[in-house]
């Protein structure tokens, strides 16, 4: 498919975001993941979104994986639910081809997190939300991930949006939130979302 | 939605699943009972039938805070419901799933551990079929009872309390069922109820789960 999908959530921040909503970068993104990601799962408290049903999709924390599954078959999972077929260059493009026959439970934190992103590569969906993907990543595999979303994802007509706190180096317009960040409480606590 | 179900009994087969879970628990206590009645068949074949029923409903109460906690923890159901496939057919496939691997197994089992009781002759056919019509919506029940509390702490002890209620006119058709067999009456009134039970939440309560998910994953 070649049509770009029309994403609108940046457009509404002017039109009255609720400030602490657009303060906290952590809640923020969470909040366009819920509203857009989850098919209206969460009412928008403002603006309107747009983009083709169907196309979007999310990854955040938690990645989804099951413990008693392969890795193979966690991608397989996926890819029956969303209708597609496993693409035979994921698991290189992830580096997930030695680790193919490993329960999910024994992988390490970065291995899991790359399956979990691998799945955006099952599924074919054109609009990422994507909550700090890089979490747990080596450099390496931060590399390997950014590779895939410049020359296979976006390369392909996709979009996404990412909340993060390194450079991933891709060729992409920044949305700067800082100054948006909410005021230290009076009392000297601290942004939890910020920790 | 096919590949939900293959998924889910997968899981439930490999290590730390909940298959076996309910059936050994329905084994133990049917094999208990007996010692704690006294060994008067006259007494243990009348009451057979509740026991057998008593002992599957508490069976596939076990295993049910397993269907929707265990996704919403690693973050799958929220995936899942982003999915392209209804939320409703996952509901759905939740409940055939948990049948598959709780209520199948105990109905199979059930006349074997009938004859522990004494169970009358005439009531094994009867059992069988009643627990074989009234266990899918023990499954189903319990799947919206899963829904609503999915996102809570130790919501096992609220499942039961909210489950529980809902289960018993399923137990009083089904166990009705086969103590009219067993008395050589007639129980098709009770297993037409039986199934209007089941047929009654395998077309509702699918509905019921999805909006409560959708409220809970908010």
């Amino acid at each position: 498919m070649n049509v770009c999908p029309k994403l609108e959530v940046f457009d509404n921040r002017q039109r009255g975001f609720d400030p602490i909503r657009v303060a906290r970068i952590g809640t923020f993104i969470f909040w366009v993941v819920d509203v857009t990601g989850n098919r209206g799962l969460q009412p928008a408290i403002a603006g309107d979104i747009n983009y083709p049903e169907d196309e979007g999709a999310y990854a955040s924390h938690a990645d989804g994986i099951k413990t008693a599954l392969t890795v193979i078959e966690n991608l397989k999972f996926w890819a029956d639910i969303h209708g597609t077929s496993l693409p035979d260059t994921v698991l290189d493009t992830f580096d997930l081809a030695d680790l193919k026959n490993r329960l999910g439970g024994t992988l390490s934190a970065g291995q899991k997190r790359r399956l979990g992103l691998a799945r955006l590569g099952v599924i074919g969906r054109k609009v990422l939300f994507l909550d700090e993907p890089t979490v747990s990543l080596d450099g390496f595999s931060v590399k390997l991930f950014a590779d895939w979303l410049q020359n296979t994802h976006l390369a392909s007509g996709g979009i996404a949006v990412i909340a993060t706190h390194i450079d991933l180096g891709l060729d992409a317009p920044e949305l700067d939130l800082s100054p948006f960040r909410s005021a230290p409480e009076a009392t000297g606590g601290t942004d939890e979302a910020f920790l | 939605m096919i590949a939900l179900l293959l998924r889910d009994l997968r899981l439930a087969i490999r290590a730390g699943g909940g298959f076996g879970l309910g059936l050994s628990f329905f084994l133990i206590v049917v094999v208990l009972v007996p010692f704690g009645v006294g060994p008067e068949t006259e007494l243990l074949s009348r009451i057979a039938p509740g026991i057998l029923w008593v002992a599957s409903l508490l069976a596939a109460l076990l295993s049910l805070d397993r269907i929707f906690a265990l996704d919403f923890e690693d973050g799958s159901l929220a995936l899942l419901a982003t999915s392209p496939l209804p939320l409703e057919g996952a509901a759905f496939m939740k409940a055939l799933a948990h049948w598959i691997t709780t209520g199948l197994p105990l109905t199979i089992a059930a006349p074997a551990l009938g004859f522990l009781l004494s169970l009358a002759p005439d009531a094994y056919f009867y059992l069988l079929i009643s627990l074989l019509i009234g266990t899918p919506a023990l499954s189903m029940i319990g799947t919206f009872g899963a829904a609503l509390t999915v996102g809570l702490r130790r919501g096992g002890l609220l499942l039961s309390l909210l489950v529980l209620p809902l289960y018993v006119p399923t137990l009083i058709f089904g166990a009705e069922a086969a103590r009219r067999g067993s008395d050589g009456l007639d129980p098709s009134g009770a297993l037409v109820l039986l199934g209007g039970i089941t047929a009654g939440t395998f077309a509702l309560l699918p509905f019921a789960t999805a909006a409560t998910l959708r409220i809970n994953l908010r």
